[in-house]
């Protein structure tokens, strides 16, 4: 009897080993652990602004490198002078702990300071005047309930004349309209969304519309592409099928672009990874394919004409000296006929990227090389290698050349003086 | 795909063959700084980034500035990716290359290069004199005890392969990386993580001293077991942040 007893007492204990063994190794198979109750308004509130706070990308260009969140103090060198982003944590004394709901909306909705001070439009105002009221909220009790750091403000080094804050009133009137987003009712509740992501929160128009000589970007010109100034990337028009206009992409591979950092079409890199890596990658699907049906059905022009034949004439010792080091060099990872394997190592063959009328990213990337950001969806990317110290001026003119025209791509040829110019640069 | 390489490559040797030594050489170095993996999805193949610079298995390449870093341990890869990363360590195409990299994906990259173990490049031609090349191996394998200069061998193993976690090894690197990196450390461009002991050895180090270090260290012949010492087998001379 006791054996009996002291046997089933065994099978027992085996049996409660065995099935937390299989509840260990199948997590799936564990009772889930119930949430907390659904939160309650605040901390709704809070997440919501964390949320858009990801989709202004406010910690890109309020943080320094290895610093405190939102603590302020990044250099933002501009063509006329140095800016210093200020401390936004809730610091009553250096930060923007004194400042109301109100206050804060005041600034998002017309760039203009808790104390009356015009703000630089390095501050995206021009697109955060579109964000609505609740949303300045909710962005505002996020900032509110992250920790204040006490960290003074650095002042702004720009040089004479653009030190006078009063010439703002002249480039408010040239290039700012105040208006909260306005819904299309013609448009779906997609486009609309979208629409309201990338003209307001996404600022996406600070690089994709050309910025003029006064630091402006004009509405007509809008997304259609443009140089960064201070950074040496040309961020491509958004409303040509010959540079990234996304016309002619499907929906999945826009959104991927956007989210994920690469796509079966192309892969960011430069500062549109950054965009991706500290932003885009945390936006739900929903609104990510939101801003992509926005994106696609933006009204396709051109702002100049299709480069002639003659402008695409080149040179056979060049175009062999290209095919060469393409053979040699590149074929490996975007194959011999330009396809690429995809979305691991993009297609080069009828990559608008690559055709488009500025060779500056092109050349940049044989230069320096890059990798996709390491985001959520895609957290191993693969990366391209620097070319720099291999390849002199007129191997890189030559090969990027190459990709330009080789494979039906309807490029134009690039001069080895272009590359000498952008290796004199600095990666940043 | 795979098939095509291993053509290319026959070809090359072949070519290689009918040219003479000299090409086949040059041809085998560069051929390493060349993409080349078996298969897209693979470690091999993300890591190509970092081939034209520091060599197909993490060997070197013909430039004497970018290091060997095959062997190395992983802990002191990671620690100098996300330097890299963070800007703590400064070298702008690295700090531009690894900005957007997540955390476990800079460890698994680390551990790659960490457990590769490619042959060591034929040593360079000495240039330094007799005397230089004394007083390196003086520094490195005894120190100088009248300026408070520990050994190199103290902290980066007896066959100067380096100590797990965090001290890189030393064989293999070349003299114009050691030097700018000792001069970095001098000048306080270059950390480590505190307490900082490499700072301390490289403030109480001369520039001519410097240069006989990295010159007698180009000499050392590859080792028989090129894999790091074990974590903590000795007493190290200066604390190290690095080895927490």
């Amino acid at each position: 009897m006791k054996l009996v007893l002291r046997l089933l007492l065994v099978v027992a204990v085996l049996t409660l080993i065995g099935i937390v063994g299989v509840m260990w190794w199948h997590p799936g198979a564990l009772p889930e652990s119930r949430k907390a109750e659904a939160t309650n308004a605040t901390t709704q509130i809070i997440n919501r602004g964390e949320y858009l706070a990801r989709a202004g990308d406010c910690v890109a260009c309020h943080t320094v490198a290895n610093g405190p969140e939102f603590a302020g103090g990044r250099a933002m060198p501009t063509p006329f002078g140095a800016l210093y982003v200020p401390n936004i944590t809730p610091d009553d004394e250096t930060g923007i702990g004194k400042w109301t709901a109100d206050d804060f909306y005041r600034m998002m909705h017309k760039g203009v300071s808790k104390d009356g001070t015009l703000l630089y439009p390095a501050m995206p105002f021009a697109s955060y005047t579109k964000v609505t009221r609740a949303d300045s909220d909710a962005i505002y009790a996020y900032l509110m309930a992250v920790p204040p750091v006490r960290q003074q403000n650095r002042p702004h080094e720009l040089k004479f004349p653009f030190n006078n804050r009063d010439l703002l009133i002249g480039w408010r009137t040239l290039y700012f309209k105040e208006g909260e987003f306005v819904p299309d009712r013609k448009q779906s509740t997609e486009w609309n969304r979208g629409a309201y992501l990338v003209q307001g929160l996404g600022h996406c128009a600070m690089c994709h519309t050309a910025i003029n000589a006064l630091g402006g970007s004009s509405e007509s010109k809008a997304f259609e592409g443009g140089m960064i100034p201070n950074q040496n990337w040309y961020a491509p028009s958004l409303t040509s099928n010959r540079e990234a206009g996304l016309g002619n992409w499907d929906i999945k591979d826009i959104a991927d672009l956007l989210q994920v950092g690469v796509s079966h079409r192309g892969t960011t890199y430069g500062p549109m990874a950054e965009v991706v890596y500290n932003s885009l990658q945390y936006l739900t699907d929903e609104d990510v394919k939101a801003m992509a049906v926005y994106l696609k059905a933006l009204p396709q022009r051109d702002s100049e004409p299709a480069p002639t034949s003659q402008a695409r004439l080149v040179d056979p010792g060049v175009m062999e000296t290209g095919r060469r080091i393409y053979a040699a060099q590149c074929a490996v990872c975007h194959g011999d006929e330009g396809k690429g394997y995809p979305p691991a190592f993009p297609p080069l063959a009828g990559n608008q990227s690559i055709t488009m009328s500025s060779p500056v990213n092109s050349i940049r990337m044989v230069l320096n090389g890059g990798y996709a950001p390491g985001t959520k969806k895609n957290p191993r990317p693969h990366g391209m290698p620097p070319f720099s110290h291999i390849l002199d001026d007129a191997e890189v003119a030559a090969v990027v050349t190459y990709i330009r025209v080789a494979w039906d791509n309807r490029g134009t040829p690039v001069a080895p003086a272009q590359a000498n110019e952008l290796r004199r640069l600095l990666p940043e | 795909m795979t098939r095509f390489r291993y053509m290319r490559r026959a070809m090359q040797q072949a070519i290689c063959l009918g040219v003479g030594l000299y090409v086949c050489a040059d041809g085998r170095a560069q051929s390493d700084a060349v993409p080349s993996f078996k298969s897209v999805d693979s470690i091999e193949a993300r890591v190509q980034g970092c081939v034209t610079c520091h060599g197909q298995s993490g060997q070197g390449t013909n430039n004497g500035y970018f290091p060997r870093i095959a062997g190395k341990p992983a802990g002191y890869l990671y620690n100098q990716l996300v330097a890299f990363r963070d800007g703590t360590r400064r070298y702008a195409p690295m700090n531009y290359l690894v900005a957007y990299l997540p955390d476990p994906y800079l460890k698994e990259i680390a551990q790659h290069f960490a457990k590769q173990r490619p042959p060591f490049a034929g040593k360079e031609t000495a240039t330094a004199d007799d005397a230089t090349l004394k007083r390196g191996a003086a520094l490195a394998q005894a120190g100088d005890p009248a300026r408070g200069v520990p050994a190199c061998i103290a902290c980066h193993g007896s066959g100067l392969t380096g100590m797990e976690p965090g001290i890189p090894g030393l064989v293999g690197l070349r003299p114009t990386y050691i030097v700018a990196q000792l001069t970095r450390w001098r000048v306080g461009e270059r950390h480590a993580a505190e307490p900082d002991c490499m700072k301390r050895v490289a403030t109480r180090l001369s520039e001519p001293d410097i240069t006989a270090v990295a010159a007698w260290l180009s000499q050392q012949p590859a080792p028989r077991d090129p894999s790091p010492e074990s974590a903590n087998l000795v007493r190290m001379p200066f604390a190290c942040g690095s080895q927490r």
